[in-house]
């Protein structure tokens, strides 16, 4: 049994392809993307070494740091609207709607599955204003609040809450599956002494549910802010970045300079700073989890 | 699953009110809430995909249709090339969703059943792979497909879902193989099969169930992928769904909201009915591969 399970011939069939392809496509172009910060140019123009005049030019951006803090706003706000809408709705099909809650967790998951460009086409006839007044436009004009009509995804401002809003919309029913689950996973003993020692309502949900919960909170958490911090496809359906750079995160920044500007050497460096950024967040979390001893 | 009934209240026998149900009318109204709110974007596109032109000006965007114009999706079809965008969308995501689960599975196989000394390294080098964000791979990807002429082709797209999809795919099966797959299979080869055949007629029955969740998985991924399709195919005779249907309510749709809202309900129409059907494991394994990942 041992030679057949050690035979090395049988590895490389079973794990050769798979390796293969991914270390061609994923591994070697990560090693790849970090030599590029030190070079300028496209495939298309050529390259030629710069140093560590990328990283320079990062450091007086404007437009960088200005991605850089609209894409981190947007994720605390997103992350926050996520989970805490998640909970919320776990701790209603759990201790409310209990075993009929199955319709009302397949239809509040729906969104999740939704392409996120159909979905943010929607939402741009949802708001729109022009040609003809979108959803909540004609909702407004209906209850006589015209003077709240408004170009939502036109101004920064309302644009921002507006793709917030849909990345909550979407993502509030898989996060109210993840902690749901892990509701359930908790011991019926533990809920039952709990009980037993008085605890009811509120007090067993802050004191006996949530804190037997926190893995999995951090865990969404984590996840959460690494979506969001990546958020893509909903800004370029939604705004392409506008008005201006109003609503332009990391990710789009440097999409637009690598393929409308061609700088892939910098477009690298920005792409650097975004990876950096899910790491440094993910670690943070990890320790404040730790430290507060969950 | 079953478990979240011992969560409620211990049963005491209520005493008979005829007023019980209006205790419990707040907290059900808020759960039709959330299900209006969750549900009702959807039948909205829907519902104004069957509009007429006038009706879009005449009437509030919420009334109901008055005839059901059926014509927008024969417009979306052919003048919104829909079905164009159909066709290069099913081209490249059933190669890569049959690519990925083959390798994957046998990958999983090889890194938890068999022994030998790197698996390890293997194991963890595809964990890494679920936590890189596409965007830093995505410029050397793009040169690497200029350099070898993959640029605007399927293929291309083939190979950059297959990839992505690998990490998912081995690490679910790799748990499925750990958790119950080991003692038949070493019975097994104890019996005399060769490695193949306890691949292919043991290992892979057993773990047929956790293929189909993974798959359903990456088939979201890919249908609802922007970033490669776009990244990777500049010709609008190859584009996806979705990159199609951004370029395409882009311009025409400003004008025509009938046949916009109609294609806008051809490319989520896939991933609704797949997931209408499928729903309970669709969510199951969407949770499960963000726990691993």
């Amino acid at each position: 049994m041992e030679r057949t399970l050690r035979d090395w011939r049988a590895v490389l069939v079973f794990v050769g392809p798979a390796l293969l392809l991914y270390a061609l496509v994923v591994l070697v172009p990560i090693l790849w993307s970090l030599g590029y910060t030190v070079y300028e140019g496209s495939p298309i123009a050529g390259f030629k070494f710069v140093g560590v005049s990328n990283y320079l030019r990062l450091l007086e951006d404007p437009t960088f740091w200005k991605a850089l803090w609209f894409g981190t706003k947007y994720a605390l706000f997103v992350s926050a609207g996520q989970v805490i809408f998640g909970l919320a709705l776990a701790l209603l099909y759990a201790f409310y709607l209990k075993k009929s809650s199955v319709l009302v967790r397949t239809l509040v998951f729906l969104p999740v599955v939704l392409p996120t460009v159909a979905v943010a086409q929607m939402f741009v006839k949802l708001f729109a204003i022009a040609p003809q007044y979108g959803l909540v436009n004609s909702l407004l004009s209906a209850v006589g609040l015209e003077s709240a009509v408004q170009a939502w995804l036109g101004q920064g401002s309302s644009a921002f809450w507006i793709i917030g809003v849909m990345d909550i919309w979407k993502a509030m029913g898989f996060y109210a599956i993840l902690l749901f689950t892990g509701l359930v996973d908790i011991p019926e003993e533990t809920i039952e002494a709990a009980r037993l020692d008085g605890a009811q309502g509120w007090t067993l949900a802050r004191f006996v549910v949530l804190p037997l919960l926190a893995p999995i909170t951090v865990a969404s958490l984590i996840f959460s802010l690494n979506g969001t911090l990546k958020v893509f496809d909903s800004i370029l359906a939604l705004t392409n970045g506008g008005p201006g750079t109003a609503t332009t995160p990391l990710t789009l920044y440097m999409y637009k300079t690598s393929f409308t500007y061609g700088e892939y050497g910098y477009g690298s460096t920005i792409a650097l700073t975004l990876a950096l950024q899910c790491l440094l967040v993910t670690l943070l979390i990890f320790w404040r989890a730790r430290r507060s001893g969950t | 699953m079953q478990r979240s009934a011992s969560l409620s209240v211990p049963n005491k026998t209520p005493p008979v009110n005829r007023w019980a149900w209006l205790s419990r009318l707040p907290m059900t109204l808020l759960v039709l809430l959330v299900v209006f709110i969750a549900v009702y974007p959807v039948v909205w596109i829907f519902l104004s995909s069957l509009k007429g032109a006038d009706e879009f000006t005449a009437n509030p965007m919420w009334a109901l249709p008055q005839a059901l114009h059926w014509e927008n999706y024969a417009r979306a079809w052919t003048e919104g090339n829909m079905s164009r965008y159909f066709i290069n969308s099913v081209l490249s995501v059933i190669p890569s969703l049959v690519l990925v689960i083959v390798l994957g599975t046998m990958a999983a196989f090889g890194i938890e059943i068999m022994r030998w000394r790197l698996r390890n390294v293997a194991s963890l080098l595809f964990l890494a792979g679920i936590m890189v964000p596409i965007q830093i791979v995505i410029l050397p990807l793009f040169t690497i497909y200029f350099n070898v002429h993959l640029l605007d082709t399927r293929l291309a797209l083939i190979i950059t879902y297959t990839a992505f999809g690998l990490p998912l795919v081995v690490f679910f099966l790799v748990g499925y193989f750990k958790s119950f797959a080991r003692e038949i299979i070493e019975a097994a080869i104890v019996d005399g099969a060769n490695i193949y055949q306890v691949f292919y007629k043991i290992a892979l029955p057993m773990v047929s169930n956790a293929i189909v969740t993974v798959a359903l998985v990456q088939f979201f991924f890919m249908w609802n992928d922007l970033l490669v399709s776009l990244t990777f195919t500049s010709n609008p005779e190859l584009r996806t769904v979705q990159s199609g249907l951004l370029a395409f309510t882009g311009q025409y749709g400003q004008r025509e909201w009938g046949p916009t809202f109609a294609s806008i309900a051809l490319a989520v129409a896939p991933t609704v009915l797949v997931y209408l059907l499928l729903n309970q494991m669709v969510m199951k394994g969407m949770a499960a591969g963000a726990v691993k990942g």
